[in-house]
């Protein structure tokens, strides 16, 4: 095993993260794949969702464009997504984590973060915990997974990236700053290409040269909200507890779909056609959630990659298809787009509530039963028949972008 | 162009033309006020007066006012900059010259020179249409000002930011909803011809303006254009001292909902209130409602307990007494929105009459505790239910 134990105590944060979750899924059920470049994706227009090592080996990334992906490695094995089996394989790994600690913040369907100091008695240090996991998942699921064990999540989560594939490391207490100082910044957690870019004009290349910087020149650069932020995780801060969440949606402030087109666009119908299934989408998942929201956000990408993002606030919240659908194709015609041509579009719906805390005007024309009720029963429906059990016309005979 | 008029005549008719300009107008010239001293053939010769004009192809307002003319002419300046000039202006006789390009302003001893613009690129206003009768000027701001209550105020639908204007015979009636709550009243005019039915779906906003702005006069004459007419249109015509004022205002397309219909319902719990203890106690206890949730209201035999906010944040209670009839009853409402309706009640009881906790409230003006409502103007307003 890399990196081997060192002493955890005072690091009860785990962060779990599984190795090539998707790709992994995948080739578990098919022999034939292992030891192959495999890529889940798309198709020949979506992004890489997920790699196998073989596959990285030639430098193909998560979130590359397939094309890309295909030019790199030509002999890689593309799979289509099965996000049914993901979903399941998630849940099953995310039950094993609860089994251990209630304290299980799920960040995605394939990592977590769990606080297991309360495990010690019954399991061990957090070391322990974290090879005990490994064990069961490897076990159970037939997939592999990698551990960051240290005080805070932004260093357990850095941990864990150390050690893929099939790993575990601690990052004792004593030894946080040793670790940080050496690695990027662009590793830090929140660092993305802006700030790395900004950081770099800084002349500071390593998370060492930022905490080696005066606090002052930083909030000058950065903000004094950012350069605070980054400079307390520069010396090993940032946060320490862990907030239980079953579901990557639960408790978030948002929720968004996105669909990127199988050929690039330039039909106001067929966009407005997939704002009416992402609206779906959204809304069916956020009345599973029991949320409702009041602003409505547009993304759209061009075929040139630009990506821009318009918003609009409701009177107010709502779980509604109907209404988000209206109000992102209002949003759209207000980009008085002439004829550009899109690649993907996305919707979201952001500030949720629960929905049992949040009212609701009744309007004069609406009857009683309006398209809230008429949602949910085919939500009812949709569970007992699947998803198509029943679907808005416009969307019958268009087959997926 | 050469004319003297009386300052304070001057002042307020070009306010009032001014006052519907465009603040950011599509064409320069529609920022404009047309000034007019040439005899047309309608004005008598020897009755020399001043015509403003201002436009922007919506709404057109005309004044007109006596004035002394020397030389006939027309210009066009800039109607905002000269509202702020006649606004403060000493008292005196003010005299008014075209100068080339230059219009020049005389009043005692100050002096004012302003640009001009070509009054060649200036629209010609729409036509007053024919009148159609005339209204009582008070009672109708009066009316407009309850009816424009409930006019919705979101541009993007545009429907409802109007007010439909039924006139039949000796009545008016004018309507406004934003699907929440709607409004109507009702109230008596002078017809020209008996048998006149017409509809007219007026921008609510002018409406009210147009409205409040004529009441210095005793009467309003409303003229609407032919149903056939190539453009919808409808004209007020009010006086003012030796003046008149006119404007038109282009109508507003489409099936307004039919509101009169939304009245009906029968109640099953009558409330009386008096109206002003009633707002009072509305306005303290909806301070501590966060956006989008109610003033909770508690009807019972003789009192209602109005609540607002939530046991995480702050709350407000008050009690207030009732005349009650039926059933007992919980509902809970905007209160930005009940305040609205409560506010052009002008009665010194209020009535309120509900169905269902779900289903709308309808308000009327009573003269006395447990007296029939007066149904010359109605409110009705849905509630606020928790989502579920």
């Amino acid at each position: 095993m890399r990196g081997g134990y060192g002493d955890d105590s005072g690091c009860p944060i785990l962060h779990v993260d599984m190795d090539a979750f998707y790709a992994s899924v995948a080739i578990r059920d098919r022999p034939e794949l292992r030891g192959r470049p495999v890529i889940v994706g798309g198709g020949h227009r979506g992004v890489v969702l997920s790699a196998s090592y073989e596959a990285r080996v030639h430098g193909v990334r998560s979130a590359m464009p397939s094309m890309r992906a295909r030019r790199l490695c030509p002999q890689a094995v593309v799979i289509p997504p099965d996000f049914r089996l993901f979903t399941t394989v998630s849940a099953a790994v995310m039950e094993t984590f609860r089994a251990v600690t209630p304290l299980v913040e799920a960040m995605s369907l394939d990592e977590a973060f769990l606080d297991v100091s309360g495990a010690r008695r019954r399991l061990g240090s957090p070391a322990q915990v974290a090879e005990h996991l490994r064990t069961r998942i490897a076990d159970e699921q037939a997939i592999s997974c990698s551990v960051g064990v240290a005080a805070t999540t932004a260093l357990a989560k850095l941990a864990s990236r150390r050690a893929k594939p099939d790993g575990l490391l601690v990052v004792p207490r004593e030894r946080a700053t040793a670790f940080l100082h050496p690695l990027a910044v662009d590793e830090l957690w929140g660092v993305g290409d802006k700030t790395a870019e900004q950081l770099r004009r800084l002349g500071l290349q390593t998370i060492g040269d930022l905490a080696h910087t005066p606090l002052s020149l930083l909030r000058r650069a950065l903000g004094p909200l950012t350069a605070d932020h980054l400079y307390d995780l520069a010396w090993g801060g940032g946060r320490t507890t862990v907030t239980p969440r079953r579901h990557v949606d639960e408790p978030d402030k948002s929720m968004g779909a996105d669909e990127t087109f199988s050929r690039d666009t330039d039909d106001p119908e067929v966009i407005r056609r997939e704002l009416l299934r992402l609206s779906r989408r959204v809304t069916g998942r956020m009345r599973t959630a029991g949320v409702v929201g009041r602003t409505v956000t547009l993304r759209v990408r061009f075929a040139d990659f630009t990506t821009i993002t318009r918003a609009r606030t409701l009177a107010e919240p709502t779980d509604v298809a109907v209404e988000i659908y209206a109000a992102a194709c209002d949003l759209f015609s207000r980009l008085g787009l002439q004829r550009a041509r899109l690649r993907l579009v996305g919707v979201r719906v952001e500030g949720l509530t629960a929905a049992t805390d949040s009212y609701r005007q009744l309007t004069l024309d609406a009857r009683p039963s309006g398209w809230r009720d008429a949602e949910r029963a085919a939500d009812q429906a949709a569970s007992r028949f699947g998803d198509s059990a029943v679907v808005p016309a416009v969307l019958l005979r268009t087959r997926r972008p | 162009m050469k004319f003297r008029v009386d300052r304070d005549a001057l002042a307020e008719s070009v306010a009032w033309a001014a006052r519907s300009l465009p603040s950011r107008p599509s064409v320069p010239v529609l920022a404009g006020l047309l000034l007019d001293v040439s005899s047309t053939g309608e004005a008598a010769a020897e009755q020399s007066e001043l015509r403003l004009s201002g436009f922007d192809y919506e709404t057109s307002a005309r004044a007109t006012l006596p004035a002394e003319v020397i030389a006939e002419g027309t210009a066009l300046v800039s109607g905002r900059l000269l509202a702020d000039i006649c606004r403060s202006l000493p008292a005196h006789q003010v005299e008014i010259t075209l100068d080339g390009q230059r219009v020049s302003l005389v009043c005692g001893s100050a002096r004012f020179t302003l640009q001009t613009m070509p009054v060649e690129d200036y629209p010609a206003l729409p036509g007053m249409p024919e009148q159609a009768g005339s209204v009582a000027s008070d009672a109708f701001a009066h009316s407009v000002a309850q009816a424009v209550a409930a006019a919705g105020r979101d541009d993007m639908l545009p429907l409802l930011t109007g007010v439909r204007v039924e006139v039949d015979g000796t009545r008016i009636s004018m309507m406004a909803t934003d699907r929440f709550r709607a409004s109507m009243v009702e109230l008596e005019w002078s017809p020209e011809r008996s048998d006149v039915d017409r509809q007219a779906l007026v921008p609510a906003r002018v409406l009210n303006d147009t409205a409040k702005s004529l009441t210095s006069g005793a009467r309003v004459g409303v003229a609407l254009a032919d149903p056939g007419a190539a453009e919808g249109l409808i004209g007020f015509q009010g006086e003012v001292g030796g003046g008149t004022r006119r404007t038109t205002t282009r109508l507003l397309d489409g099936e307004f909902p039919r509101v009169r219909q939304l009245f009906a319902s029968e109640p099953t719990t009558q409330v009386w209130v008096e109206t002003a203890a009633l707002v009072e106690s509305l306005r303290r206890v909806s301070l501590v409602a966060e956006r989008n949730t109610p003033v909770r209201l508690g009807f019972e035999a003789d009192r209602v307990l109005l609540e607002a906010g939530s046991g995480d944040e702050a709350q407000a209670s008050e009690s207030l007494s009732v005349h009650l009839t039926g059933e007992p009853l919980s509902i809970g409402f905007n209160p930005g929105y009940l305040l609205d309706g409560l506010a052009v009640v002008d009665a010194p009881w209020c009535h309120l009459a509900f169905t269902q906790a779900t289903r709308p409230v309808s308000i009327a003006g009573a003269p006395e505790e447990g007296s029939d409502p007066d149904l010359s103007f109605r409110y009705l307003l849905m509630p606020l239910r928790l989502q579920g």
